[in-house]
């Protein structure tokens, strides 16, 4: 599977320049894959993947990185670094919670996403249970991730 | 929430996405951009009523290029920096090489005008509106062309805005060549520069807060 194969690799790679901050790297981590989704559309198939997600990743990163040198990366607590061990193993987990994000979207994104990507439904009988037309779900599945990634980028 | 469950998440049923997107958004933006450009021209600004007759003059043919090669440079450049990881290729350097040769047809053009004549190639009649009627009607593109740029994925945000404005500012250029009625090499080698320039600084100054994602 593509998106298991990527998730190894970038969680590799943002561990390694992450160090400081092993927590940002699942929320990074699940940024990135958010944004390689919800920009699959701008992949130019002439040119090589790696370098397409590379400059994502690189991207991502150095906006992580810049936001935090605009506020709190002094104030970080100094006992972080016992934790780099600790998280390298399954910090599988990232400090918000995508379910709860979610439940904060309307029903014409929250919907298709829980039945279609959740429930594995397929989009024509969720346009059947919730009585929307079928491009409707797909838009909807469309916005909603945006508008999650929106979320999650504002909660870093 | 685990990120393994997030992979399952967006996997799960995801469509196939259509690649011609992006360029059918640039067409998009392109098309209605410069439709607006040229209603503002043509209804705020009247076109030039000696236009056909100019058309037969090599220097309105010279002017007519200058726009259309910078703006397809510049479209060019803006339409690859949406692509993350794309190499930019040469049409970013293709920008100055326009740019200066029209400088040194001014400068063959004044070296070869007594003196007493320089001053009217250089001002003409409308110096001193040019550049700003250029980014008048170069506006309507540079919306477009920064909208469908948040669009897509552009990673040096500065250069997409900067690179949308110059594109935005030589159509524009383009289209205000409708009503322009100065075909002097050193006018165009200052004033069309400048109105190009003005949705440039415009785009650069934009791209960081309005391109992120």
């Amino acid at each position: 599977m593509f998106l298991d194969e990527l998730t190894v690799r970038l969680r590799s790679y943002l561990r390694k320049r992450l160090g400081g901050l092993p927590d940002e790297v699942e929320d990074l981590l699940q940024d990135l894959l958010l944004a390689v989704h919800n920009k699959r559309h701008t992949y130019d198939p002439k040119q090589p993947l790696t370098a397409w997600v590379q400059a994502i990743a690189r991207y991502k990163l150095v906006d992580l990185l810049r936001r935090r040198s605009r506020g709190d990366v002094l104030t970080d607590p100094l006992d972080e670094d016992d934790q780099v061990f600790a998280t390298a193993n399954d910090a599988a987990e990232a400090q918000y919670d995508v379910a709860k994000l979610l439940r904060g979207l309307p029903d014409r994104q929250r919907l298709p996403i829980q039945y279609v990507k959740i429930e594995g439904a397929s989009v024509t009988d969720t346009a059947a249970r919730t009585g929307m037309s079928e491009s409707a779900v797909k838009v909807g599945i469309h916005r909603g991730l945006k508008a999650l990634a929106e979320r999650i980028r504002n909660i870093g | 929430m685990k990120t393994e469950d997030l992979v399952s998440l967006l996997s799960t049923g995801a469509e196939a996405v259509d690649l011609r997107l992006p360029s059918r958004r640039w067409l998009l933006a392109l098309a209605g951009g410069a439709s607006i450009a040229f209603l503002l021209t043509a209804g705020l600004l009247k076109l030039n009523p000696a236009l056909w007759h100019e058309a037969s003059k090599p220097m309105f043919w010279v002017r007519e290029s200058y726009c259309a090669v910078l703006g397809v440079l510049g479209f060019v450049t803006a339409v690859r920096l949406a692509r993350p990881g794309l190499r930019l290729g040469l049409a970013p350097m293709g920008i100055p090489v326009a740019v200066i040769a029209m400088w040194v047809l001014a400068v063959v053009t004044l070296v070869a005008t007594p003196p007493q004549n320089q001053g009217r190639l250089i001002l003409g009649n409308t110096a001193g509106v040019c550049p700003f009627l250029i980014a008048l009607v170069a506006a309507p593109l540079l919306i477009a062309l920064l909208w469908v740029m948040r669009s897509l994925a552009p990673t040096r945000l500065r250069w997409a805005g900067a690179a949308c404005g110059f594109a935005a500012g030589s159509i524009g250029a383009l289209v205000y060549t409708l009503h322009c009625p100065e075909l002097a090499a050193p006018f165009l080698a200052i004033w069309y520069l400048l109105g190009m320039l003005i949705p440039t600084t415009l785009g650069a100054w934009l791209g960081p807060r309005l391109l992120r994602w």
